[in-house]
């Protein structure tokens, strides 16, 4: 290998230049460019203030707190969604690698997870095909009798909440699954020679062994749920904004890029403290 | 009969599950066929009205060659670049090689919404109009993680005899590159690419704040959304779901042939 490396290094060398490049010019510069904005105040459309903390003033204690109120739902929300994917797709996960054959394990979790990959947009207004008042529930309802009138599931957080719950089973089905695949069964096996009960097998040797597979899915989940604009925007209706809506906001109507900028500002915070929480559960786990 | 129990529970909870996770893509498709004004119940008869309203549909149309351009470039440039970075980073090992590979993944930790923010406001200031071309650009940001992870993955020890063996019978640098790595990388680059495809194919947010005149398939389809509930979206939408499944069906057999090999 080093001989090899000493005889060509120019092309190793310059190898990864330009992706680097590309990442320093429309990610790295962006970010940057944005972190500066959100300390300047522009008052119609002219720069009135630089290394100001105006913003984030504005987002913490100004209109009436609606952006604080923006924050704790997209928080909520994305917790809620988080524990609930977890508690459908672990039975799922569960069933896939222990309760079917292996030949068809690969196959049966493809085809689950096929929905995963419709237009994020698409897969929201499938969901208000469901859910609203002419819907699929409303009318099943009403022909088994159980209703009287049209009644209308969609335009609320728990409609929110079920677009997303929908999408993320499936990621996480994918990532519990994949460890508990991983399990070797003599373990279990052990387990049950040495006279634990099933019960006893799976919260002692099972659960404790998948939870890295489960905080990795609920990590992805949290970090992709808090800041989706679409599914909130057709599922969730006025009457409460999530934090990204409330950035859409910002850029749409007053493009007030600053406001928007510190808002994102406090959403990466937001994400950065679930990742140094996870972490530091990931690593509990681990002794 | 307690082995009987417990598989008659796997089985409910797989149909559960299937019937939970299918539930929205069959009434999607199903009423894609209405032959009626709504996407809803009842069902009155199979058509294919909406699908042919859909191509005749020119926004429709051009969004779709909008898209198709978009994804397959910018999946390109994508792959491409994935490529050569992960190919330097497996083929030299520094102590600089973590620190790339940190910048190089930190994109996939940042929401959409915030890079298509970021892209819009310095393209602002630099003066680049919205367009399809700032679009692609900001779809090579996001999957260039993916492209090169799924390089680096696969770049291993057993290609490196291999190339050393093209160097000692006279191959330049080159020539290795292209002749013996670049094939021998072929189903991981095809599935990077698959793979970038139908991401950039499906985005939304970023494509929506930086275009303007000439969009993409998912900002028209946001747009349509606006005028309510029509078997035209269904149509779209079933539509975009079968390009999906296709092109992911191409990226799993490519990953498990490679797997088989």
């Amino acid at each position: 290998m080093s001989a090899a490396d000493k005889t060509r290094p120019r092309l190793f060398v310059w190898a990864p230049a330009p992706a680097l490049l590309w990442t320093a010019l429309f990610f790295v510069l962006p970010l940057l460019a944005m972190a500066v904005t959100s300390l300047t105040r522009r008052e119609h459309g002219e720069t009135v203030a630089f290394w100001t903390l105006a913003n984030y003033r504005t987002f913490f204690t100004e209109g009436s707190g609606v952006f604080v109120a923006a924050l704790w739902n997209s928080i909520e929300v994305t917790l809620i969604v988080t524990v609930v994917s977890v508690l459908v797709a672990y039975p799922i996960a569960y069933v896939l690698a222990y309760r079917v054959p292996a030949r068809w394990q690969r196959m049966l979790l493809v085809l689950l997870v096929l929905p995963f990959w419709t237009s994020y947009v698409i897969r929201s207004y499938s969901w208000l095909l469901v859910l609203s008042e002419k819907g699929v529930i409303s009318a099943g309802l009403q022909s088994l009798g159980l209703a009287s009138g049209p009644i209308g599931f969609g335009n609320n957080r728990g409609a929110t909440v079920l677009g997303f719950v929908h999408f993320f089973t499936m990621l996480l089905t994918l990532t519990i699954y994949a460890n508990l695949a991983q399990i070797r069964e003599s373990y279990r096996r052990a387990a049950a020679d040495l006279g634990a009960s099933p019960v006893q097998v799976f919260t002692r040797i099972t659960l404790p062994l998948s939870l890295p597979g489960v905080a990795v899915g609920a990590f992805l989940t949290f970090v992709l749920a808090i800041g989706d604009y679409v599914t909130p925007q057709i599922l969730g209706g006025s009457k409460e904004l999530l934090l990204p809506q409330a950035i859409m906001l910002q850029v749409g109507r007053t493009a007030d890029f600053p406001l928007a900028s510190a808002m994102s500002m406090v959403l990466m915070a937001v994400v950065t403290i679930a990742y140094l929480l996870f972490a530091r559960h990931l690593k509990m786990d681990r002794l | 009969m307690r082995l009987r129990g417990s598989t008659l529970a796997s089985a409910l909870v797989l149909i559960a599950a299937a019937i939970f996770i299918f539930l929205p893509v069959v009434v999607l498709v199903q009423f894609s066929f209405q032959d009626g004004l709504v996407p809803v119940p009842p069902f009155k008869g199979f058509s294919l009205r909406w699908y042919h309203k859909v191509l005749e549909d020119r926004r429709l149309v051009k969004a779709l060659w909008n898209s198709v351009a978009v994804a397959s470039l910018s999946s390109l440039i994508a792959t491409v670049l994935g490529f050569l970075a992960a190919y330097g980073l497996a083929r030299r090992r520094t102590g600089w090689n973590r620190a790339v590979e940190l910048l190089l993944m930190a994109p996939i930790t940042v929401s959409y919404l915030i890079i298509g923010m970021g892209l819009l406001m310095t393209f602002t200031m630099a003066g680049v109009p919205k367009s399809l071309l700032a679009v692609g650009i900001g779809h090579v940001v996001i999957n260039l993680p993916l492209a090169f992870a799924i390089c680096y993955a696969q770049l291993g020890e057993h290609q490196v005899a291999i190339e050393r063996a093209a160097e000692d019978l006279g191959a330049s640098p080159l020539q290795t590159l292209l002749l013996i790595t670049v094939p021998m990388m072929a189903p991981s680059l095809a599935a990077a690419f698959a793979l970038s495809v139908t991401l950039s194919w499906d985005e939304f947010v970023i494509a929506f704040l930086l275009s303007r005149f000439d969009v993409t398939l998912p900002v028209v389809i946001w747009s349509m959304l606006r005028s309510g509930l029509s078997p035209e979206l269904n149509a779209v939408g079933t539509l975009v779901f079968a390009v999906s499944v296709l092109l992911l069906l191409v990226a799993e057999l490519l990953t498990s042939r490679r797997r088989s090999s």
